[in-house]
């Protein structure tokens, strides 16, 4: 698995896709933080971050798919992957290896937002007035909604061979599962059904993290969606044995 | 070592014999034949190898169906330690199905396929002892050529020092210095090919199984690329796919010849080479035109078709030499006779005798 990490990162560094992925995801969290007028933090008026956490899941819908679009994708269109499959590696080893290097990836387009942090508690007034705990759970939370949309982009990415089709499959997944599940149960329905329709979401449970309890359920929910996203692509990977 | 193959020591002197032969201080490769047991006991001490069949490969009644399309059915068959066999068979034959399943990147339908003993579909670290060359040789086109070998080479679990110097060997012995630190995509196809084969070869692997490693070179590359795995195979088995026909005249002890998903030759290649050899052919090139029923009427004869005015070609009835027949006929009749030769009976022909679909 280190192995393929190890083959994933470089690749990300060698054809400048983790500078451009790093570069667009902080130029526009910047943009919108502290130039656009609707929503920058100065006519905000209070010293919060909800900006970074509202809208960088819309940027990530979009930035994690190009990350990962061409996991899979490139492999088999190169004919690559029969060569991975042949050495001695699982299909666990490879899957992971890409998948915690675009976990990776994520981190290191989220590290640099610390800096935001510092800023927006430099400008509270009284100096420090800002709800740190809020907002580094919208961080963990952030991260691990970062890390589902991995898992979705390299199953998007495992299904075809076309490097466009996994891109806009994932971020249609990524998408349904960030508010679609959300919108669908306020349209439709009610009560006990809707509240579990919203709870197979992400929104709800970041939502839950954002208000800085870290909260069991949603960690295990946002890891076993994780899983549940790899293990699909794990019975993909097999599925040329059927 | 001096490779020395191919000599069998049965009964109970095998074991004498083995024993002078290790006094010379030779290294004794000793395969038992399967069903002989353990085989040979030596003492303790002496100067030998053991490899009981260890980098063999055994296809047995394999069989693989793409839905309910067969593309390999019911195929069984042997590769020998230190054996260099061709897998030939037209396009679409079943060649690549069967080195897929051979390198266990696809699972068997039915049937097994043992390499060093153990089934490939059941047994992962089998893969340590296989090196494969895909077809159309795949690489990661944006990775050098020395990281492709590390990252190939880790994958292995060869780290350090001993990375470094195996890689070095496998660049050198492939002919990559020169190139070995370019971009991938930046190298002719030779040299890819070259990259592939080092990837194949860097963790010393002991059966090696090349998928039409020659297709799409120009002839110099094809010629190099050939001499690499002649030299590469002194003491490997080796399986390679091709539908070249001299490459396997140069390159391999037998041949294996599959059509459709089945076997239909197996054989060594003087034996496939002597295939239709009772009937001789043999080409006559006169200066001037002469009757045709004249050629008839030579003893042995069987049949005169028509090349060109001058020239015909005649068969034998019972494939014995007709030339000093024809050369005598030119002598009597005064005619001059430019050329005459014996049609070989060439391994391309064998193969499309052995690979022409049946007539619809």
């Amino acid at each position: 698995m280190i192995r393929v990490f190890a083959k994933e990162i470089g690749g990300f560094l060698n054809s400048l896709i983790a500078y451009i992925v790093v570069g667009v995801f902080l130029t526009a969290i910047g943009l919108l933080m502290w130039v656009f007028k609707d929503t920058s933090v100065f006519e905000n008026g209070f010293a919060d971050m909800s900006t970074l956490f509202t809208l960088g899941p819309y940027v990530l819908v979009f930035l994690i798919p190009a990350i990962t679009m061409k996991s899979f994708a490139e492999e088999r269109k190169l004919g690559t992957m029969e060569l991975l499959q042949t050495k001695p590696l699982t299909d666990w080893d490879i899957l992971l290896g890409k998948f915690f290097a675009a976990v990776v990836l994520l981190l290191c387009a989220l590290l640099p937002t610390l800096v935001y942090y510092y800023t927006v508690y430099q400008l509270g007034n009284p100096v420090g007035n800002v709800d740190s705990s809020g907002t580094f759970g919208s961080y963990i939370g952030l991260f691990l909604l970062g890390a589902v949309f991995c898992a979705i982009g390299i199953l998007a990415s495992s299904l075809t061979n076309n490097q466009i089709v996994a891109f806009l499959f994932a971020a249609l997944l990524c998408f349904l599962f960030y508010s679609g599940l959300d919108s669908f149960a306020a349209l439709v329905m009610a009560g006990d059904q809707g509240l579990f329709i919203r709870q197979l979401g992400i929104v709800y449970h970041y939502e839950s993290l954002s208000r800085g309890l870290i909260d069991s359920r949603d960690v295990i929910y946002f890891l076993s969606v994780c899983f549940v996203f790899l293990l699909a692509t794990k019975t993909v990977l097999g599925s040329r044995s059927w | 070592m001096i490779p020395l193959r191919g000599f069998k020591v049965q009964g109970s002197d095998a074991r004498s014999v083995l024993r002078a032969l290790i006094e010379t201080e030779m290294s004794v490769s000793i395969t038992s034949e399967p069903g002989t047991g353990s085989g040979l006991n030596l003492e303790p001490g002496t100067f030998c190898y053991f490899c009981t069949s260890a980098m063999s490969i055994t296809v047995r009644n394999l069989t693989k169906l793409y839905g309910a399309r067969p593309a390999v059915s019911n195929v069984s068959f042997n590769v020998e330690p230190g054996e260099v066999v061709g897998f030939l068979g037209p396009n679409g034959a079943g060649k690549s199905t069967t080195m897929k399943i051979l390198t266990g990147y696809l699972p068997p339908t039915e049937g097994s396929v043992l390499v060093c003993d153990q089934e490939v579909s059941q047994h992962r670290s089998v893969r340590k002892a296989i090196g494969y060359l895909p077809e159309h040789n795949p690489l990661y086109l944006d990775m050098y050529v020395h990281e492709f070998l590390n990252f190939v080479g880790k994958v292995y679990g060869i780290h350090g020092a001993e990375l470094k110097k195996r890689v070095g060997e496998i660049v050198e012995r492939c002919g990559l210095t020169l190139e070995q630190n370019k971009k991938i995509e930046m190298l002719s196809k030779g040299y890819r090919q070259r990259v592939g084969l080092a990837q194949a070869l860097l963790h010393d692997p002991q059966v090696l199984i090349l998928d039409e490693p020659t297709t799409g070179l120009d002839p110099n590359q094809i010629v190099e690329i050939r001499q690499l795995i002649k030299s590469i195979s002194a003491n490997k088995t080796v399986l390679f796919s091709t539908h070249i026909m001299q490459e396997v005249q140069a390159l391999c002890d037998r041949a294996i010849v599959i059509n459709k998903g089945s076997i239909v030759a197996d054989e060594r290649i003087k034996d496939l080479m002597s295939r239709n050899a009772g009937v001789g052919t043999f080409i006559a090139d006169f200066e001037t035109p002469i009757d045709m029923n004249e050629l008839k009427g030579i003893e042995g004869v069987s049949e005169v078709t028509l090349l060109s005015p001058t020239s015909f070609k005649i068969l034998s009835s019972s494939g014995s030499d007709l030339r000093p027949a024809i050369f005598r006929f030119a002598a009597d009749r005064n005619l001059s006779l430019l050329g005459l030769r014996q049609e070989e009976n060439s391994l391309e022909a064998v193969f499309r005798d052995l690979t022409k679909s049946p007539a619809a």
